[in-house]
């Protein structure tokens, strides 16, 4: 199992040598002088020259691929187009926000898919199965910045008891209570989507585990049926699920863009569009970067994380 | 123990004996193909995805016959209320909602059908040569998805768009590019356990050349989880292309799509005072995306016989 | 109709005619994998330096347990599975040395039928289509003249031409077994190689499938190599015999003879499993032999039965013994008398 895990990590690195080269040659297409960040306008095409290639944009593409790799490294994420703040400043003032939204929602979604997919599994076809899979399809179905239009309709405008937007009430920093109030509604946005396709992954786990012989033996002894149900079957059904969340990461960097955006959440979805507006590749790409390795080490921990739970699994 | 002289003769007949069977050439036989959608249809939910799926497919075909008005006349009175003239009333820069909202329908199934065949047709080929040729080959090319799988979707989508700049084809483009990793795992997957099948052996002992056996054999026989996958990916390109054209990277106004009609919405008076702007788009990409993912849902369940509903 | 030429005289040796298909030290080694880079720390010796020759018009069975490297060798032969080291010349071409368009002409001339008939046929075609596809990738016939021949060779192995338009799924095992036949046997090959082509039958069928295939034989002067270890088939079908054991031939002869007179050991606890109906001849001497099957990636050395021999003496321990004999030869220090 160690050279499993082992020869895991080293495949990881080609793929993520494979990310940083897309990365950099998706920087290099974007259009955006970075040499007028240094300039006065006033300068001359020879002024101009003479920065671009005290900048080194005019060797060769593998010579600024290196260089931009070895900045990466040191932490040097270059400078923002539009305010001229190093780029790293910018993300980890933002980067809080985002992984505060991220982490609840993820929580509150299996808090959710959980249990309704274990009712859904163990009263197979009745109008409460029926009910979790409308549920589940609707999860995933409706586009996330409808239901976030809709529940701000409903609950900030029409009902009024929730706030319309950003993480704190003006005035009020860092008030608990004042988060949460201010949390529910994007969260619930974000945690839907995820909830809607965990509930059938729970139920159909559920459900192979439910068949198996060893819960016939234990209600034999003369367990509870939901003793048997939560202490012994979902224990095994579980791990499959719990593997899942690596998959999860993605679909919530990339929800977190439209929520942030819609609730005025002060994290890196918001910060991306406010990119693209200024066109700021500086930062975007930074962004992109940082996403990227995150979901690849998610991706790694998820295989080693079920290789090591499942003690069914082979490694090939 | 003399079996020399036993006559060779056919086993226990079949339902149709055959000096009783039809001439014609089409028989009874029942092809996998009928299989299925047999299967298919005994999931309602299904039938009717279906059913609201060739609907818009149609109010899409027919929208200059069935919209009230044009799209794009901006000559009518601004952010009207619903009335007979204007069922859905009228946005802020004078244009019928609900004229916009049958055209819009075109955009969705351009970018959902486009987008999907695009990325189709290349993780099919990638994960066949992938699966058939194996060693190095799939290991590149499985490095390469690895690679693409670990960008966020949407953020990749929205530089790349804002890069080239957001139009209904880079969109189409963008989302057709990007989308092919799943698809390419899914092939290789097949191929690499049609692979082994006799019938495939049977194909190279008979001296059938590569392309034959791939593309007639295996590749066939690996469509049930691509048909499954692209029709989910119609839904998934659907919405991705309305968050969008929401964000305003998408399809740009003049042209009507359901995402960019919600693009207004997000001032609070808008959203406060107008619903008749963004409830129809909305619920218009809600039922789209339900009716197609319901659609998914049943081919699964007919394609797999062994799978618990 | 012409006959094997053991049918015209018993006596005659075979040899005298040139060889359809001759096998030289053929050697199929699977490596074994470990550790982090997975290197290759041993070998899967499947077949171990096998000389075998194939002659136009007789059944050659190739017999012995389960992974004594027959089905490799079969799959070899018609170049399934490239050997590692070794030849296979048939009709006097190097088979590793024909490639491309060149192989796809020649694997026309030999053709092969698998052991599972539920795996066998493409379950999306049609039997029709199955049969004529072979005719038409190699342009040998024309879309009318292929539905034609399909016809035909649908009803020579015992199926009607209305079969042609239903699926495998609808047909029974020994059916699609006489499907698999007909397809190989669509493209008039000279050698056809039988992967244990009715082990997975029944026992009734089992006798159909083997006379058809006896009828063929005769009818269109074909070669078999028919790989099996149901003894009751091989005894029924086969010219000659040869027996492997752990990737190396230990026995060839006439049919007759190993079955008569044994010289191998091995050979004997072999056909010590055979059935004997007549409850009077059951009291024959037995030969009793301790242990498992060697792993093929660890095969002793020297004579690789020595393990399991209750002649073995301290020569088979050290020297492999070489195949000797003319019409009936044998891999043993101290063969049977």
């Amino acid at each position: 199992m160690f050279q499993y895990i082992v020869r895991r990590i080293l495949i990881a690195i080609p793929v993520l040598l494979g990310v940083t080269i897309f990365n950099f040659l998706i920087i290099y297409m974007a259009p955006g002088n970075p040499v007028d960040m240094y300039i006065n306008p006033d300068a001359t095409e020879e002024d101009i020259q003479i920065k671009k290639e005290a900048l080194g944009l005019n060797d060769p593409l593998y010579i600024q691929y290196f260089r931009w790799l070895g900045n990466i490294l040191h932490g040097d994420f270059g400078i923002s187009y539009t305010t001229y703040e190093p780029v790293l400043h910018i993300i980890t003032e933002r980067i809080g926000p985002t992984l505060l939204l991220m982490s609840v929602s993820l929580v509150v979604a299996y808090l959710i898919a959980i249990p309704i997919g274990i009712i859904s599994a163990t009263k197979q076809y009745s109008w409460t199965d029926y009910f979790t899979t409308t549920f589940s399809f609707l999860g995933v179905s409706i586009p996330p910045f409808f239901l976030g239009l809709g529940v701000m309709y409903v609950f900030a405008v029409v009902l009024q008891i929730l706030p319309t937007g950003g993480m704190n009430t003006l005035g009020n920093e860092g008030g608990f209570l004042d988060t949460l109030f201010h949390l529910i509604m994007p969260v619930f946005v974000l945690s839907m989507g995820i909830a809607g396709s965990m509930v059938r992954y729970v139920r159909s786990s559920m459900l192979e585990v439910l068949g198996q012989d060893y819960l016939r033996t234990a209600r034999a002894k003369g367990l509870r049926e939901f003793v048997v149900t939560n202490k012994h079957a979902l224990r095994n059904a579980l791990i499959p699920i719990i593997t899942i969340i690596g998959m999860d990461i993605p679909i919530l960097i990339g929800g977190a863009v439209v929520t942030e955006q819609i609730f005025q959440w002060p994290g890196l979805g918001q910060l991306t569009i406010q990119s693209i507006g200024s066109r700021d590749y500086s930062v975007l790409m930074a962004i992109n970067f940082s996403a990227a390795i995150v979901v690849l080490f998610s991706n790694l921990l998820t295989d080693i994380f079920y290789t090591v739970a499942d003690p069914r699994i082979k490694y090939n | 123990m003399s079996m020399s002289n036993m006559k060779v003769e056919v086993d226990v007949p079949l339902s149709n004996h055959p000096s009783l069977e039809p001439a014609n050439e089409l028989g009874k036989e029942e092809s996998y193909f009928r299989l299925i959608r047999k299967r298919y249809f005994k999931h309602k939910l299904a039938v009717v995805g279906l059913f609201v799926f060739l609907i818009i497919v149609l109010m899409a075909l027919f929208a200059p016959v069935i919209a009230p008005g044009d799209p794009y006349d901006v000559n009518n009175q601004f952010e009207a209320k619903p009335s007979i003239e204007h069922l859905l009333g009228t946005d802020s820069v004078g244009r019928d909602v609900l004229s916009r909202l049958i055209y819009a329908s075109r955009v969705s199934l351009a970018v959902g059908l486009g987008a999907v065949a695009i990325y189709v047709t290349i993780g099919t080929v990638l994960g066949a040569i992938a699966g058939y040729y194996g060693k190095w080959v799939d290991a590149v090319i499985m490095r390469l998805t690895d690679v693409f799988m670990s960008f966020p979707y949407l953020m990749v989508i929205l530089v790349l768009v804002s890069i080239l700049g957001p139009s209904l084809l880079n969109i189409i483009v963008v989302i057709g590019l990007l989308g092919w990793p799943a698809i390419a795992r899914i092939v290789r997957g097949s191929v690499l356990s049609i692979k082994e099948m006799d019938y495939v052996k049977a194909g190279v002992a008979l001296g059938f050349p590569v392309h034959r056996i791939v593309f007639k054999h295996i590749l066939p026989n690996c469509l049930g989880p691509i048909l499954v996958n692209a029709t989910f990916g119609i839904a998934s390109s659907i919405i991705l292309e309305a968050s969008l054209s929401f964000l305003g990277m998408g399809v740009q106004p003049p042209t009507a799509s359901w995402g960019n009609m919600l693009t207004e919405a997000q001032s609070l008076t808008i959203l406060a005072s107008q619903p008749w702007l963004w409830l129809p788009p909305g619920l218009m990409i809600l039922l789209a995306v339900l009716s197609i993912n319901f659609m998914g849902d049943g081919l699964r369940d007919a394609m797999d016989p062994k799978r618990v509903r | 109709m012409s006959k094997s030429i053991l049918e015209i005289d018993k006596n005659a040796t075979i040899e005298t005619l040139a060889p359809l298909v001759e096998i030289q030290n053929l050697k199929k080694y699977y490596p074994i994998k470990k550790g982090i880079i997975s290197h290759t720390v041993g070998h899967v010796k499947a077949v171990d330096g096998l000389d075998l020759k194939i002659y136009p018009g007789e059944t050659l069975s190739l017999v012995g347990e389960s992974g004594c490297g027959k089905s490799t060798t079969g799959r070899a032969i018609v170049k399934l599975d490239p050997p590692t080291e070794g030849k296979v010349i048939f009709e006097g071409q190097n088979l590793s040395e024909v490639n491309g368009s060149e192989l796809r002409n020649l694997r026309t001339k030999m053709q092969i039928i698998f052991q599972d008939p539920y795996s066998s046929l493409n379950p999306g075609k049609r039997v029709g289509e199955l049969l004529a596809e072979p005719l038409i990738t190699h342009k040998l016939a024309n879309h009318n003249d292929a539905i034609k021949k399909v016809d035909d060779i649908l009803e020579i192995v015992g199926l009607t031409k209305h079969h042609k338009n239903r699926y495998p799924h609808e047909f029974s095992g020994g059916q699609r077994q006489r499907i698999g036949i007909a397809r190989a046997l669509i493209l008039n090959p000279k050698l056809i190689v039988c992967d244990e082509p009715v082990s997975a039958l029944d026992v009734s069928i089992q006798a159909q499938v083997l006379n058809l295939l006896k009828d063929l034989q005769a009818q269109f002067q074909l070669t078999y190599l028919f790989i099996a270890h149901g003894l009751g088939a091989v005894k029924y079908i086969s010219d000659r015999v040869a027996v492997m054991y752990l990737g190396k031939i230990v026995e060839l002869g006439k049919t007759e003879d190993i079955f008569k007179t044994p010289k191998h050991p091995y050979t004997k606890v072999l056909l010590n499993s055979y059935p004997i109906p007549n409850p009077h001849l059951r009291n024959r001497e037995r030969l009793v032999i301790q242990g498992d099957v060697p792993s093929p990636a660890n095969p002793p050395s020297g004579c690789s039965f020595h393990t399991r021999c209750p002649f073995a003496k301290a020569i088979c321990r050290e020297k492999t013994p070489d195949l000797v004999g003319n019409h009936h030869s044998v891999a043993c220090h101290f063969p049977l008398t």
